[in-house]
């Protein structure tokens, strides 16, 4: 594990330094103070815990650190802990964090903001580390808000703006950060850190107001419902996620003015778009690849540009529209699977699909499978996407032929 | 789904007919199952299509819980329809409870607050109770209702058959009977009979029928009788806009009993003490499952009737003879705690104690005189 190394005063309010994404994860940890976190160690959620117990031996962070018998105890217990007013964060992987499923559910059915990060990784048997969104993505429709990182520095920043989204009262929902793993959980990066104080100008204290579990304060959690409140009660889930999204438009734009980064949409990363016909459609670290791609296809000619997604819960649907309604095609690139969904194509492909269905001006939508467990995506796949793609824009692509698995061995 | 084979009997009105049959948790939840299964089957008899089911919130494995189970027989497969895939109908044509307690009022465990027997009774329709007593008791401690219905009693006391260690005692047959009697259309007497013969081929079961038929005493009741004594204790549901966030309710300050969750319908019997012969020894206020005891000024221990469930474990453990006797529920119609009237004149609360639960007020005779354990006297 590399020890952060400030190279260099970047402004008053943040220096920069050298580190992981999970370093990055826990410097955000420590600059939000957080009171209790949660550990049991899975690859590669567990660079994590092994930066955030340094910074507690070095006595940098104050915080309860407790390493629990297993991924669904340790989600109870910052569950438990989020009730009673601390701010937490916990963190899993692949099949570690299906093994906190019961937890991870309940925790958004109680409207708890606890942050987590889930290190993308394949869910294995058979045995494998590298990263696939479907850990992820099976908490999709539970309540959780789910950003997508591309670097060490969005670890760091979708990290305090969990927090602060969760947090708040209007939405009051768990954050899950997918940082890929291996790509961002292990590799090192440059990374601007804020300072305590500015980071404390963009990160309220977190209060549970009158939700908090006090003997001065007698509140039962969770009593018996059935179905004479239940439907009630997810109503109050949907509502809360419908207000996530303007929520974190304030963040964002908050968080722009006081460290100036963030870019224009709080949602959307857009990439060499402004003239293009052709634009990939995606999340996380394969952007990286899918850029450089670009830049070598725009020196041949070609109008094709990027649109990275960085929250996928909420789904930002009207940025999106807006956004992928400008171009002739969208090639979607999934780092997912999602076996048996309509025309077999990945979980992103067809939340987009469903996205775009009412506009009438649309464009055609390519799905594509690519880089499961880790493999990277290279220059040739990233062309033969585009050439893919840039074929259904003209018309050369049947409609049966829209999903598509690229490098993958015949 | 398939047409029934059988056209409709021309005597039938209605397209369907539903009954629910109001039971104690876990003491009598196969014996609601049999009824129920047993309307269905004998309908079954005659073509009719049916379904039985219990009401899906309830907890029916708990000690003296009240819980439902319904029957639904219609005339056709697609009539029948409606009464499926549903936790509980909202109007029954007949309601039997098969313990005469169960009149005092229906708290379940669940946001259903404490309902009249005959709440979902629709006008003219019929509660059945099996019950030693006499119609008009048992409308003496059933709720003032606002519409007018039947009420009939079936011999025999509240039922422990059901439960796998006693022996059966035909109270399923006699109220099959008694449902043949208020239902002739639906469940003719001789198709019922038919039927638990072929079921049973057992002789005195359909004996059981055909008494349960005969020996129902009935009673009409107007709008407007019955008693207004009971509590009234419903709820208000919230909408998602004006509940609170994070599936949370107040709960209880230290002290402080559930104002809306109460249970004192689950009981059958309640603890009556002899207050003059009470040593203060603390075992019934420490072994209350619900903590039920408030220690008076003078260090008795009185029993606060709206939290208990009449399980009478307090009874078991106290150690003087007769000091906490059980009681029929029947014979109370409040819930108020009795001690401040042993407190404003003994010779009279123990006059009433003896009448109330049958046994003497004065001291054990021929033992030795209980010592007070820790007592202040």
């Amino acid at each position: 594990m590399a020890v952060a190394v400030k190279t260099k005063e970047t402004s008053e309010v943040q220096t920069e330094q050298l580190m992981t994404g999970c370093e990055a994860i826990a410097e955000a940890i420590r600059l939000a103070d957080v009171d209790v976190m949660a550990a049991f160690p899975i690859r590669p959620y567990d660079t994590v815990m092994q930066a955030a117990a340094k910074l507690i031996a070095n006595g940098k962070l104050d915080c309860e650190y407790i390493v629990a018998d297993g991924e669904h105890s340790q989600f109870e217990i910052v569950k438990h802990a989020c009730a009673v007013g601390s701010r937490v964060f916990v963190g899993s992987s692949g099949v570690g964090w299906f093994y906190a499923f019961e937890a991870i559910a309940v925790t958004a059915g109680l409207r708890l903001p606890v942050v987590a990060i889930c290190g993308n990784r394949a869910l294995d048997d058979p045995g494998a580390f590298g990263t696939e969104h479907n850990d992820s993505l099976a908490v999709r429709d539970l309540g959780w808000l789910l950003p997508w990182a591309e670097t060490a520095q969005e670890c760091l920043d979708l990290a305090l703006m969990a927090w602060r989204v969760g947090e708040d009262a209007r939405v009051s929902l768990p954050v899950a950060i997918g940082l890929d793993g291996g790509f961002l959980t292990h590799s090192q990066q440059l990374v601007s850190v804020p300072t305590r104080a500015a980071t404390d100008a963009f990160l309220p204290k977190f209060d549970l107001g009158d939700r908090l579990l006090h003997p001065d304060n007698p509140i039962t959690i969770a009593p018996q419902v059935d179905q004479d409140w239940l439907m009630e009660i997810r109503r109050q889930n949907d509502a809360a996620m419908r207000r996530a999204i303007d929520v974190i438009t304030e963040a964002h734009a908050d968080f722009k003015k006081l460290f100036g980064r963030g870019g224009d949409s709080p949602f959307l990363d857009e990439y060499m778009t402004d003239d293009a016909d052709v634009v990939f459609f995606g999340q996380g670290t394969l952007a990286l690849p899918m850029k450089v791609a670009i830049r070598r296809l725009r020196a041949e000619g070609h109008k094709v540009g990027l649109v990275r997604l960085k929250w996928f819960r909420p789904f930002p649907t009207d940025e999106v529209v807006k956004s992928l309604s400008r171009f002739k095609a969208v090639g979607v690139v999934d780092r997912d699977y999602s076996f048996g969904s309509p025309h077999y194509g990945g979980v992103l492909y067809n939340e987009v699909r469903s996205a775009l269905y009412s506009r009438e001006q649309r464009p055609t939508i390519v799905g594509f499978v690519a880089g499961l467990g880790g493999r990277e995506i290279d220059q040739s796949m990233a062309r033969e996407i585009y050439e893919k793609t840039a074929a259904a824009a003209t018309g050369g692509l049947s409609a049966g032929d829209q999903c598509h698995w690229i490098g993958v061995r015949e | 789904m398939t047409q029934a084979t059988a056209t409709r009997p021309t005597s039938l009105k209605a397209t369907d007919i539903t009954i629910e049959v109001v039971y104690r948790g876990i003491f009598q939840k196969t014996l609601a199952q049999r009824i129920t299964r047993g309307v269905v089957l004998a309908a079954r008899q005659r073509g009719l299509p049916g379904t039985a089911f219990s009401r899906y919130g309830d907890s029916p494995e708990r000690n003296g819980v009240p819980a439902k189970q319904f029957a639904v027989v219609a005339v056709n497969d697609i009539e029948l329809e409606a009464s499926m895939a549903r936790y509980e109908p909202a109007i029954v044509d007949v309601t039997v409870a098969v313990d005469d307690t169960l009149v005092k009022g229906v708290e379940s465990w669940a946001w259903y607050g404490r309902q009249p027997i005959w709440k979902p009774v629709r006008a003219n329709g019929v509660v059945l109770v099996t019950s030693d007593k006499s119609p008009d008791e048992i409308l003496a401690q059933t709720d003032k209702t606002d519409r007018p219905y039947t009420l009939g009693v079936i011999p025999g006391e509240a039922s422990f058959a059901g439960l796998w260690v006693y022996k059966d005692d035909h109270t399923d047959w006699r109220v099959l009977g008694a449902l043949s009697k208020v239902l002739p259309d639906w469940l003719p007497l001789d198709e019922v009979k038919a039927q638990v013969r072929t079921q049973t081929k057992d002789e005195n079961a359909v004996a059981s029928v055909q008494y349960g038929h005969d020996a129902t005493t009935f009673r009409p009741v107007k709008a407007g009788e019955g008693t207004d004594a009971h509590e009234k204790l419903a709820f208000t549901k919230p909408g998602w806009t004006t509940m609170r966030t994070g599936v949370i309710v107040d709960a209880r300050k230290p002290g402080e009993r559930n104002p809306q969750f109460k249970r004192y319908a689950t009981r059958t019997q309640r603890p009556v003490v002899n207050f003059d012969t009470c040593i203060k020894c603390t075992m019934c206020w420490l072994d209350c499952p619900d903590e039920c005891f408030e220690v008076t000024g003078s260090g008795h221990f009185e029993v606060v009737y709206e939290a208990c469930v009449g399980c009478g474990i307090c009874a078991q453990v106290c150690p003087v003879k007769d000091c906490i006797v059980m009681v029929d529920e029947l014979k109370f119609d409040s819930n108020k705690t009795v001690f401040p009237e042993w407190e404003k004149d003994r010779n009279t609360y123990n006059a009433w104690f003896e009448k109330t639960s049958g046994r003497s007020a004065a001291p054990p005779k021929g033992e030795k005189a209980a010592v007070a354990v820790g007592g202040d006297e």
